[in-house]
């Protein structure tokens, strides 16, 4: 008779696992469409580096270069200018003239944020950073400056 | 006009029926793997055209193009014939299968099977075992270690769930009284024998599931164990062939279920019009085909020995049990 239990059992599993399975099959994908649909994101995200403005359109860099002394891997690189009293380019003494970021280098660590007095440089969330050639990634100033628009949604932290 | 019904009549429905079937195996194969995907939480392929409808098409263009090779410490002849003997009898099954009633085509009547065959049960069996030699040829002659266990693996499976399956079969040849298939889907059973036969189908399609080779039973091709069993030195078209065979057969075995258990073409309204015969039968091909999926999508691989004890053990005697009550049956009632 245990034979006959031991079938009965096995059938009962048999079962639930089938139960287990069509379950998933009638609870919606959990795949993001990634190209077309966006990827959410945490706050706090650290992709590539921006240069941030005031909002009179002054640039918040003054080109203290505390980043590039606190960059780990040494990815940034900061000239400094000073600034023309007739047209400031940053409301400080200095600005600056050359400001190259490295991607190759960089490790996304978010010293550089830390570092900054003016917040300036910080690590947004745009992440697709692929290009054809390597000097793409090798990031001027004007490329920091420029608003990014990312492909992602910002979820609740 | 004898030549006609002889040769014509045969060989156009031979040819729709392959190129259906082809046709057919290329969308089972996007079927499976949205289905299967489906059921991990995936949408399985989307990419190519509306709904990945394009990736069957991909897949046979890469497939085609690929280099044909043949590896030098293969017996060659053999090697080719392999997936050849493996394919011909996965399309020959169908000549048997009922797809409908007799229409009426330009001014003939035509009945939908390419032949009605009075043994029809018997050329199925026989014609699925020879299936056997496709794939134990091709593990031979690629000479080979994993080809050659995933092919004895395969033909010791075969062996011995065919017994269970010829036994089932026996007993419903005894309520039905007749081998052919077409007579099977067409005479009508007293409801007890209907029950009684629907009470063989998870039996049944256990064996099934190992005469073609599917998961839980897919020991010919253990990826973890055997790379890819008999396939392991196949590539190209030689390969893609396997696997068409491979899919065939599930095809023709779903196909073959569906006749004996669940009355072929059969459905409302086909009484008026015959031509949803092929589309019922279709219908309910693709539902055995979605239980072949669901099958593999919830069970785990059965090990080698666990495989031989279940028919053994189990499967075996319970079959003989079922044949010797209908036996019982069929003389009382």
């Amino acid at each position: 008779m245990s034979r006959v239990g031991g079938v009965l059992r096995g059938i009962d599993w048999i079962a639930r696992s089938f139960i287990v399975t069509l379950k998933a099959f009638v609870t919606p994908p959990v795949t993001v469409q990634y190209p077309e649909q966006p990827i959410a994101v945490y706050p706090r995200f650290r992709a590539r580096h921006e240069l941030r403005r005031y909002e009179n359109g002054l640039e918040r860099c003054i080109g203290c270069c505390l980043c590039e002394a606190a960059c780990p891997t040494g990815a940034i690189h900061v000239e400094a200018a000073e600034n023309d009293p007739e047209r400031p380019v940053s409301p400080g003494e200095r600005y600056a003239s050359v400001y190259e970021v490295n991607l190759m280098r960089c490790v996304f660590c978010g010293d550089c944020e830390t570092a900054c007095p003016v917040e300036a440089v910080v690590l947004g969330h745009e992440f697709e950073l692929a290009v054809y050639h390597r000097d793409g990634f090798l990031l001027t100033k004007e490329e920091l400056l420029k608003p990014t628009h990312p492909n992602v949604i910002v979820r609740a932290e | 006009m004898d030549w006609i019904n002889l040769i014509i009549v045969p060989g156009v429905k031979a040819l729709v029926l392959v190129v259906v079937l082809l046709t057919g195996f290329a969308y089972l194969t996007l079927f499976e793997r949205k289905v299967l995907g489906r059921f991990q939480l995936r949408y399985g392929p989307n990419r190519a055209w509306r709904f990945g409808l394009g990736h069957p098409i991909a897949d046979a263009l890469k497939m085609v193009f690929k280099e044909e090779i043949i590896p030098g410490h293969v017996d060659k002849i053999i090697y080719v014939l392999g997936p050849v003997l493996a394919i011909v009898p996965a399309l020959a099954i169908f000549a048997v299968v009922p797809i409908g009633p007799a229409i009426n085509l330009f001014g003939y009547q035509v009945p939908l099977v390419l032949a009605d065959v009075n043994v029809g049960l018997l050329y199925v069996l026989a014609i699925a075992s020879l299936g056997t030699y496709g794939v134990i040829l091709g593990g031979w002659a690629s000479n080979n270690k994993y080809s050659l266990l995933g092919a004895l693996r395969s033909s010791s499976q075969m062996l011995a769930y065919e017994l269970p399956m010829g036994i089932l079969l026996i007993s419903i040849l005894l309520m039905t009284g007749t081998l052919s298939l077409v007579r099977i889907v067409e005479q009508p059973l007293p409801w007890y024998f209907r029950v009684w036969i629907i009470a063989a189908f998870p039996l049944f399609f256990t064996t099934v599931l190992a005469e073609t080779g599917r998961s839980p039973f897919d020991l010919p091709e253990t990826e973890n164990e055997l790379v890819a069993g008999y396939q392991t030195e196949y590539g190209g078209i030689k390969f893609a062939l396997y696997y068409m065979a491979e899919y065939l057969h599930m095809i023709a075995a779903s196909a073959i279920v569906v006749t004996l258990f669940f009355g072929g073409w059969h459905g409302p309204f086909v009484d008026q019009l015959p031509i949803l015969g092929p589309v019922y039968l279709a219908l309910k091909i693709v539902c055995m085909i979605f239980l072949f999926v669901w099958v593999r999508a919830s069970l785990p691989r059965v090990r080698y020995d666990q495989l031989l004890k279940f028919c053994w053990t189990f499967l075996f005697p319970v079959s003989l049990i079922y044949l010797a009550i209908t036996a019982v049956a069929v003389v009382l009632l």
